[in-house]
């Protein structure tokens, strides 16, 4: 989230573009956009068709209509939370916000998949994972509103706290992977103890050492964890081929152990695939590499101006693969869910919405010595002096007014 | 009660962790078989096993990395870092992640864990293997930094490194771990946190830590020998400082000088000279001296005596504060 010193531009005055820029853009040959290629695994088209998979279908079978119905709901709430964030953003209440909007799938499919004893290790756009696991949507909002940077306990719902370094999260998710190894808690064959690590990581990360040498970690330990790629085309402002020459999900095999692509706007695909990966992982067969193919809808974060980097051409071409379209499409037409469902799921989503806007407003600012909390588990000499100084300069204030 | 190198003491304390705590596990480059470059885990893997004492891939950011993910799931890591400067792939993680996350979590989760650091020079090594970067992680909040200069602190500190629930940086002088001493495994350790008067006097005070602890020793015999009565302090710990000790030191003397390998401009000196003139302005007969390393690169071996303090720049320092 470097960016976020970068003020949007293009409406402030003087900066509107040029009329032959926009004639360009209007005129420009739209590009040739990715579809993920033959071998990306797909359960539904983007007209929410369901496509057969040999492999993959096994791992969707049991999924009921309730089940099913649920993605929905997930993926309609947490892209109601998203926008609701964006809102308070443009109104000021909170300083940044890093949209999931476009990727609300793979994030569904993969949190889905997970077990209450697995572990997320996310990035910073990872709501949708956040909303699997049952963190409340208001403890995101700390970070991004300035009064903390996290803040919850990440152990409560096994999801870590956000990881704003690009890509140091895949070496703690290894380690953790490493301590579940140590633990016994790998192929035991008992379902409620084996368990795994899934990691969050984005197109652009893959490029960090930290990934790398994450995959090497995992790789020469087995370790039990699911390096979990959203590759949404665009790192801030720079597109794939500034990061990779070969499809991201084919390098897992340098590090020997299997990659997979998967359309990561298909959520039933998402979840299949993650489920294989995981339980790989949980029944001691170690990482796999799983590359969900979607599209940032949005911008990088509310800091950035997409329109400088990319056609909107583009954008029109990935809206017609949206996930939530494509699974309504698909239950409509199974009859799996009628119009009072989809009617109930969107006043659901208002007024989860208004939860998180009053949540927000509501939230109390920290108190200015807390910034002395919580620096060291055991009491510091300097930390302590230091509140004592904070409090006294503060006191001397207070007594200037009484007088 | 025995005789025994620095090396063996940190050895012998890792190994009473590992047998009073399952969760202490040891973890990087060729600690295992080999027993780390400089032996200090030697056999722990044979009587420990792979699981507890791994050996991992050549990957300094990815040993703390994964460390901390060892950290979170319950365990007690102890990171051994092959030399000073191999340290810096690691650098994000030790200050942007080990350093920020209690915080980061406001206080649920705690980070025990700890980064062993064979420091300094005076080996004849090749570049990167000499370097003094304690000031780099002092100056960074949320860690603690300690730093050995014997055998006795060297088994007691890295057990209560080992103990403490906040991450620790524990820097081993590397060109002393052959020197031997008496280690008294049964008696009461020093606090982890406190300096260490080693040697009492009254015309200056002497303060380091690690490496220069015994060139100092050696500077304030042959003061003695002139008739100056040095006092030598052990700081043993970087952060926090005990500058209780120091300030009682110096209220006493008048007069300080502080010794370290490491580059005097904005080192550990720095901080206590600014320290002290805060705390002992009225007491002070001298300005606090530094002695440390130029404000160079490390410079080609056959030059490191010219760059390290030695027993008569410190006894050149201690002249300019006695003229004062």
């Amino acid at each position: 989230m470097s960016d976020n010193a970068v003020a949007s531009t293009g409406e402030q005055a003087g900066t509107r573009p040029a009329e032959d820029d926009v004639l360009a853009e209007l005129t420009a040959p739209v590009p040739e956009v990715g579809d993920g290629g033959p071998e990306m695994v797909q359960l539904l088209t983007p007209e929410g068709q369901r496509v057969e998979n040999a492999e993959y279908d096994e791992y969707v079978k049991d999924l009921t209509d309730e089940d099913l119905r649920g993605f929905y709901r997930d993926l309609v709430l947490i892209r109601r939370v998203d926008a609701e964030a964006t809102a308070l953003q443009r109104q000021g209440e909170l300083g940044i916000w890093a949209s999931l909007l476009g990727q609300e799938a793979a994030q569904v499919g993969s949190g889905r998949a997970m077990r209450p004893q697995d572990y997320a290790f996310p990035t910073y756009r990872e709501h949708g994972v956040a909303w699997c696991r049952g963190v409340d949507p208001l403890n995101l909002l700390g970070l991004f509103r300035g009064v903390n940077h996290g803040g919850w306990d990440p152990n409560e719902k096994n999801f870590h706290l956000y990881t704003i370094v690009i890509g140091a999260q895949t070496l703690h998710a290894t380690g953790y992977a490493m301590g579940i190894q140590r633990d016994g808690d790998v192929g035991t064959g008992d379902a409620d103890r084996d368990a795994a690590v899934i990691a969050y990581f984005g197109d652009g990360a893959s490029a960090q050492g930290d990934v790398n040498e994450a995959f090497v970690y995992a790789a020469v330990n087995n370790a039990p964890v699911v390096f979990f790629c959203q590759n949404n085309q665009w790192a801030i402002s720079e597109p794939n081929e500034r990061q990779t020459r070969i499809p991201l999900y084919q390098r897992a095999r340098g590090f020997g152990f299997p990659g997979v692509r998967v359309d990561g706007n298909d959520v039933l695909a998402v979840y299949a695939v993650a489920k294989q990966a995981l339980d790989a992982a949980r029944s001691g067969q170690g990482p796999t590499f799983v590359e969900a193919y979607t599209y940032r809808m949005g911008a990088h974060t509310t800091s950035d101006d997409p329109t400088k980097y990319r056609v909107s051409a583009e954008v029109e071409v990935w809206k017609h693969r949206d996930p939530i379209e494509r699974l309504k499409s698909y239950l409509v037409h199974t009859a799996k869910a009628d119009q009072e469902f989809f009617d109930a799921v969107d006043t659901e989503a208002d007024e989860l919405a208004a939860h998180v806007r009053e949540g927000c407003l509501s939230m109390p600012d920290p108190t200015p010595d807390s910034m002395f909390d919580h620096i060291y588990v055991e009491e510091h000499p300097v930390v302590e002096a230091e509140r004592r100084e904070f409090a006294e300069y503060h006191a001397g204030f207070a007594t200037e007014r009484g007088h | 009660m025995g005789t025994m190198t620095i090396a063996k003491g940190i050895n012998n304390g890792l190994r009473a962790a590992m047998e009073r705590d399952p969760k202490v596990v040891l973890m990087g480059e060729d600690i295992g078989k080999l027993g780390g470059v400089f032996r200090v885990t030697d056999g722990l893997q044979k009587d420990f096993g792979e699981d507890r004492v791994i050996d991992t891939p050549l990957a300094e950011a990815g040993i703390v990395g994964t460390a901390i993910g060892m950290a979170l799931r319950g365990y007690r890591p102890v990171v051994e870092i092959q030399f000073d400067g191999f340290i810096y792939p690691a650098f994000d993680h030790i200050v942007s992640q080990v350093a920020k996350m209690r915080a980061r979590s406001l206080g649920k989760i705690k980070l025990p864990m700890v980064i062993r650091i064979p420091v300094g020079g005076g080996i004849g090594a090749v570049e990167h293997h000499s370097e003094s970067n304690e000031a780099y992680f002092a100056h960074t909040a949320g860690l603690k930094v300690v730093c050995c200069s014997n055998a006795e602190d060297a088994y007691w500190m890295i057990q209560q490194a080992i103990e403490s629930d906040d991450p620790v940086l524990f820097y081993e002088p590397k060109r002393r771990y052959w020197d031997k001493g008496e280690v008294d495994e049964s008696a009461a350790p020093r606090e982890l946190l406190r300096a260490n008067v080693l040697r009492e006097g009254t015309d200056a005070t002497l303060v380091a830590y690690g490496p220069m602890v015994k060139t100092c020793m050696q500077a304030a015999e042959a003061a003695a020998a002139e008739g100056k009565n040095l006092e030598v302090i052990d700081l043993r710990t970087l952060s926090p400082l005990d500058l209780d000790t120091v300030a009682a030191s110096v209220e006493k003397t008048g007069r300080t000088i502080v010794v370290h390998e490491a580059s005097t401009f904005l080192g550990m000196g720095a901080e206590i000279a600014a320290a002290l003139q805060q705390r002992c302005f009225y007491h002070l007969e001298a300005p606090v001296l530094r002695v440390g390393g130029y404000n160079l690169p490390y410079p080609p071996s056959k030059l490191e005596e010219e760059f390290l303090p030695d027993l008569d720049r410190v006894l050149d320092a201690v002249d300019r504060s006695l003229a004062f």
